[in-house]
């Protein structure tokens, strides 16, 4: 299905977000997520995701 | 200074973006004594690890760290990158941006507030970047927030206190409150003023890491905030429009 990632269209074959962070590489990065504007805890990433979702995944950055 | 419940030994926070390498940052937050660092979350991309990178850089700076929700222009989009950054960092302390004016980054207040109330009722330890608007800043204390970070004048502009008659009425409103004042210092001589008008302290990023010289500005400002708080704690003397000789009158040589 086609989902967005971090604002781009992405084509994933997994279907939930923990299966989406395995196949796209992010395997034990440090990263949290939203899925359409909302948080989603590392506990409960194994959440369903729908053609058209947005994801958003962060890690820790510099910041002023 | 004591800030929900910690005990922070420096009154300077510093942020940890725009330095030229990891090597000054470290160097410039060593020389500045700062004990609390400003950090942020962005987009990784798959395989990046950045994040990792930076965080290794960061914890070894033995600081106590403060996230923010910088660049954030709706109160949803700020409860979401707060409750991201809590997981990411692991810490309730989150320093709220609500940005309302593309040209000055200034607050928006009503998104400000409604944010605030969201995340004070989630846990959060809120520290609200907020403008010297004394009414808001009763409804930010109103709302749960122990803490509150004016700002000295726009973010990244370095023009200093840019309305000292309005956080001079800020602080005095709120004596008790904690207040540290937030972006827009160029130059320690601004941080010092800040300090000697009775702020608990100051958070600066761009004067450090823009300078020619971040450790040199670093500890520049360090020294400038202790000599500010000293100042203040001492009772400075009342300003006079007049004259008034240092040097006693009495027994002085008859001359003429």
């Amino acid at each position: 299905m086609k989902i967005i990632v971090n604002g781009t269209a992405t084509e994933v074959r997994s279907e939930t977000l923990a299966t989406v962070l395995a196949e796209l590489g992010y395997g034990d990065a440090k990263v949290a997520t939203a899925v359409n504007e909302g948080f989603v805890p590392a506990a409960a990433r194994d959440v369903a995701l729908a053609p058209g979702d947005r994801v958003e995944i962060v890690a820790p950055r510099q910041g002023g | 200074m004591r800030l929900y419940g910690i005990d922070i030994a420096s009154r300077l926070m510093l942020g940890t973006a725009q330095y030229p390498s990891p090597d000054v940052l470290a160097e410039a937050f060593r020389r500045s004594g700062a004990g609390i660092a400003t950090v942020s979350v962005r987009r990784e991309a798959g395989g990046e690890r950045a994040g990792a990178t930076f965080w290794d850089l960061v914890r070894d700076l033995g600081v106590t760290l403060l996230p923010n929700t910088a660049g954030c222009h709706s109160a949803r989009e700020a409860v979401t990158t707060a409750q991201m950054a809590r997981e990411l960092f692991d810490t309730s302390w989150i320093k709220l941006e609500v940005i309302g004016h593309a040209d000055t980054l200034q607050p928006d207040p009503f998104g400000l507030l409604e944010a605030a109330r969201i995340l004070v009722e989630e846990g959060f330890n809120v520290f609200p970047y907020t403008t010297e608007d004394v009414v808001l800043a009763d409804r930010l204390l109103s709302a749960g927030c122990e803490v509150l970070m004016p700002w000295g004048a726009p973010i990244g502009t370095g023009l200093g206190l840019t309305n000292v008659y309005g956080l001079r009425t800020l602080r005095a409103q709120f004596p008790e409150v904690p207040m540290v004042v937030d972006a827009g210092l160029g130059l320690p001589s601004q941080a010092a003023m800040a300090m000697e008008m009775g702020f608990d302290a100051v958070l600066l990023n761009t004067a450090v890491a823009k300078a020619g010289d971040p450790a040199a500005m670093a500890e520049g400002f360090a020294r400038a905030v202790e000599a500010g708080r000293l100042a203040y704690q001492a009772d400075p003397m009342e300003p006079r429009d007049m004259a008034a000789p240092s040097t006693p009158v009495i027994g002085k040589a008859f001359l003429t």
